[in-house]
């Protein structure tokens, strides 16, 4: 009965059923859409301010600082302000860069990471499209992503950039087979690749607990791998300061500049809400085994709570990487994917197939 | 694209020319390293020095001897002590002003406080160079320990100007001891942290071990002294090799690696800040009362002659050489800066390595490049 309390499609069924009784079917969709897509966007820019401000106070406190603590409430506007100078910022444009693709790279980029919204299960009933290929699908927009970053270094006419834009080029090419095998020993596991089938053999145990040793590897592999794939530290040779001064974005400025930078972060969310989805049980509440009392009272806290709480786990656990570790260098780097990740993932999901087979999970 | 832009980014033979600096992050200043690549691959480093020339060495040509401590301070930045201590140890033995005790055992302390000061905010750049961004606050929160104690006693935090010949412009703060003593205190129980934090990461050994590997020869051939020739087995350190002030009195090693790699450097940095830790403890104990200065006339004029005084600095061997004709200005002031030497050998051991191990390896050289340009 407790299940139906925070359910989302009921709200969502009961704005169809208004919008029908007024406008014709076409109409009702097209306005759905619109409404999808403005609150998206309107997400999409609250969580890009709400992570950097995350991550600088992540940063401060890794680095004994306060960090900002002025603009706002404990510096809660800082992102704000620095948006409306990012905004205001004259855009430098370099001799002789190929202008086209230039400006359209960080378009690629964002739009690459925001196609990606639509398919996330954010709570119980509250997803834009459930597809059958869920998890396909998400894999094939994200990559879109290094499109633009190559087209933006390309078209810099900066070596910095392009040298950086080769490096993500690797780089992302290389570890997208380990996020793909490490999201498939999932879809072993559950016999789909629908999202809301997978979350929904998670209720009575999320895959990272029920999977035995197999899925705790496939899910630390997925947590390093596709932090590899977003170019965040410490993979983050694309945009190394300290080689490449910003690595593909050394051009860009004011808001294209932002661009790419509220991508990486939108990534860094996808990513989270992928690995909490496919491994920690989506939306689902943490339930123990036969202790009902406990699982009841952890049914009480709404899904929405639950998703964002173990997203957010996620990203603190990626901004540690960052502030902690020094950065690999390239070779190192597709050494690591090649050599072994790659191998021990091919066995991993051998094995995760072998338990399957056999039913020995839960 | 037409020809021309595409020969602009890569020449016939699929060689890129990378332009590192003026303003880069990971050369520490103005200082220019034209690249040659082959993909990520480093051909050839050419160093383009000269742009902050300042025109030290002829400014001190129409500068008295007492002068030209201040401008001794803006060339190597971070061992700005040990640089006044030169001239003014030059000026003394050439006069033969005897020093008082005090003075000596303060200078040792200061030199001391000077180098771990530098080594730690060098730790700090190398950490960040590598990518490890969080190293460098750690460092610098416990520089900051030693700069309130120089700022305790001089006024001012880096460019202190300390040194006169004869003694010490004035005399330190009555806590200076005990302030000291209690960093050293602090230090020691900090230092475990760094080791924590950078040295025993796995990702930070395999970024410098075998590294930009400098053999012996080559550090004598190119005079690269200080922590990088140490860590090519170079027994460089001229308080052990020609000790000056105290420092036959006082009870430290020389610590010399062998391999000669990125690492080797940074673990002779790291364990000379546990040997000052070691010199500043015995020299503080032994700063007597007394007076803080020798007589020295107001004007002083150095006998006619050639001088030379070697001080060993945070990042080798500084040379002081002049050249008086008796008069109040000297006739010719030149200083054998350590970074010039030690900038000079990055060609020779980042060829064959990537880029981002040249930004380790020209880190792990310690250079700071107004000491270069002068």
């Amino acid at each position: 009965m407790h299940d139906r309390i925070y359910d989302f499609s009921q709200l969502t069924h009961h704005i169809d059923q208004a919008l029908r009784s007024v406008m014709s079917p076409t109409w009702t969709v097209i306005t759905e859409l619109v409404i999808i897509g403005l609150i998206f966007l309107g997400f999409y820019a609250l969580l890009g301010l709400f992570l950097v401000y995350a991550e600088r106070k992540v940063c401060a406190l890794m680095q004994n600082r306060i960090g900002p603590n002025r603009v706002g409430k404990w510096g809660t506007l800082q992102t704000v302000a620095d948006l409306i100078k990012l905004l205001t910022k004259e855009l430098v444009y370099i001799k002789r860069s190929d202008k086209f693709l230039y400006n359209l790279a960080p378009f690629i980029v964002i739009v690459a990471s925001f196609l990606a919204i639509a398919a996330v299960p954010f709570a119980k009933g509250l997803q834009a499209v459930d597809l059958d290929i869920g998890i396909f699908y998400i894999i094939a927009v994200t990559s879109l992503g290094v499109i633009g970053i190559l087209l933006g270094g390309w078209a810099s006419n900066s070596k910095y950039s392009l040298i950086g834009a080769m490096r993500s080029g690797a780089q992302v090419v290389s570890y997208e087979l380990s996020v793909g095998l490490s999201l498939l020993s999932i879809v072993i596991f559950t016999g789909s690749t629908r999202l809301s089938t997978i979350i929904a053999s998670q209720a009575d145990g999320w895959w990272i607990f029920k999977g035995h040793i197999p899925a705790v590897i496939a899910f630390l592999i997925y947590l390093v791998a596709a932090t590899a794939e977003i170019n965040r530290g410490p993979f983050d040779l694309p945009e190394a300061e300290s080689e490449l001064t910003a690595g593909f974005h050394t051009e860009y400025s004011g808001i294209k500049f932002a661009m790419f930078f509220l991508a990486e972060y939108m990534n860094m969310f996808l990513v989270a809400a992928i690995a909490t989805t496919l491994f920690l049980g989506g939306w689902m509440p943490f339930h123990i085994g036969h202790w009902d009392a406990f699982n009841r009272i952890m049914d009480y806290i709404p899904s929405i709570i639950w998703f964002f709480g173990k997203v957010f786990f996620i990203i603190y656990v990626i901004m540690w990487f960052k502030w902690t570790f020094p950065r690999l260098r390239i070779d190192q780097l597709l050494k690591l994917e090649w050599k072994y990740l790659l191998p021990l993932n091919l066995i991993n999901t051998i094995i995760i197939a072998f338990i399957v087979m056999m039913g020995w999970y839960f | 694209m037409d020809t021309k832009l595409k020969n602009y980014i890569v020449k016939e033979n699929g060689d890129i020319i990378l332009n590192m600096g003026p303003q880069h992050p990971s050369t520490h200043g103005v200082l220019r390293l034209e690249v040659v690549l082959k993909g990520e691959t480093v051909k050839q480093v050419v160093p383009h020095i000269g742009y902050i020339h300042r025109g030290i060495e002829k400014m001190c040509e129409y500068d008295t001897y007492k002068q030209i401590i201040h401008l001794t301070d803006r060339m190597d930045y971070l061992s700005a002590h040990m640089n006044n201590e030169a001239v003014c140890l030059l000026v003394e033995n050439a006069l033969g002003i005897e020093v008082p005790e005090r003075v000596k055992y303060i200078r040792v302390v200061l030199d001391e406080l000077t180098r771990i000061a530098s080594h730690q905010l060098w730790w700090s750049a190398y950490g960040m160079d590598l990518g490890a961004l969080t190293a460098f606050f750690y460092g610098m929160r416990d520089r900051e320990r030693i700069l309130d104690i120089f700022e305790e006693s001089f006024g001012s935090r880096l460019l202190h100007s300390f040194n006169t010949p004869g003694g010490l412009m004035h005399d330190v703060h009555p806590n200076f001891q005990k302030h000291t003593m209690e960093f050293v205190k602090y230090f020691r129980k900090k230092l475990p942290e760094y080791h924590q934090l950078l040295t025993d990461n796995v990702i930070f050994r395999n970024r410098t071990q075998g590294i930009g590997v400098m053999s012996k020869e080559t550090a004598i051939a190119y005079g690269v002294t200080g922590p990088s020739g140490r860590g090519s087995g170079y027994s460089c350190d001229v308080r052990k090799i020609a000790p000056y002030g105290v420092y036959d009195q006082l009870e430290f090693e020389e610590i010399i690696y062998d391999e000669g790699d990125s690492f080797a450097r940074y673990m002779v940095r790291m364990k000379e800040i546990e040997q000052s830790l070691n010199i500043i403890e015995q020299a503080v104990d032994k700063i007597t009362d007394g007076p803080y200065t020798a007589k020295v006339k107001p004007i002083i004029k150095l006998p006619e002659g050639e001088y030379y005084q070697r001080v060993e600095t945070a990042r080798g061997e500084l040379g002081v050489y002049v050249v008086s004709d008796g008069k109040k200005f000297p006739y010719r002031m030149h200083f054998r800066s350590p970074n010039f030497n030690n900038l000079f050998v990055l060609n020779t051991i980042a060829k064959g390595h990537l880029i981002a191990d040249l930004v380790a390896i020209s880190g792990s050289l310690d250079l700071v490049i107004p000491d270069i340009d002068r």
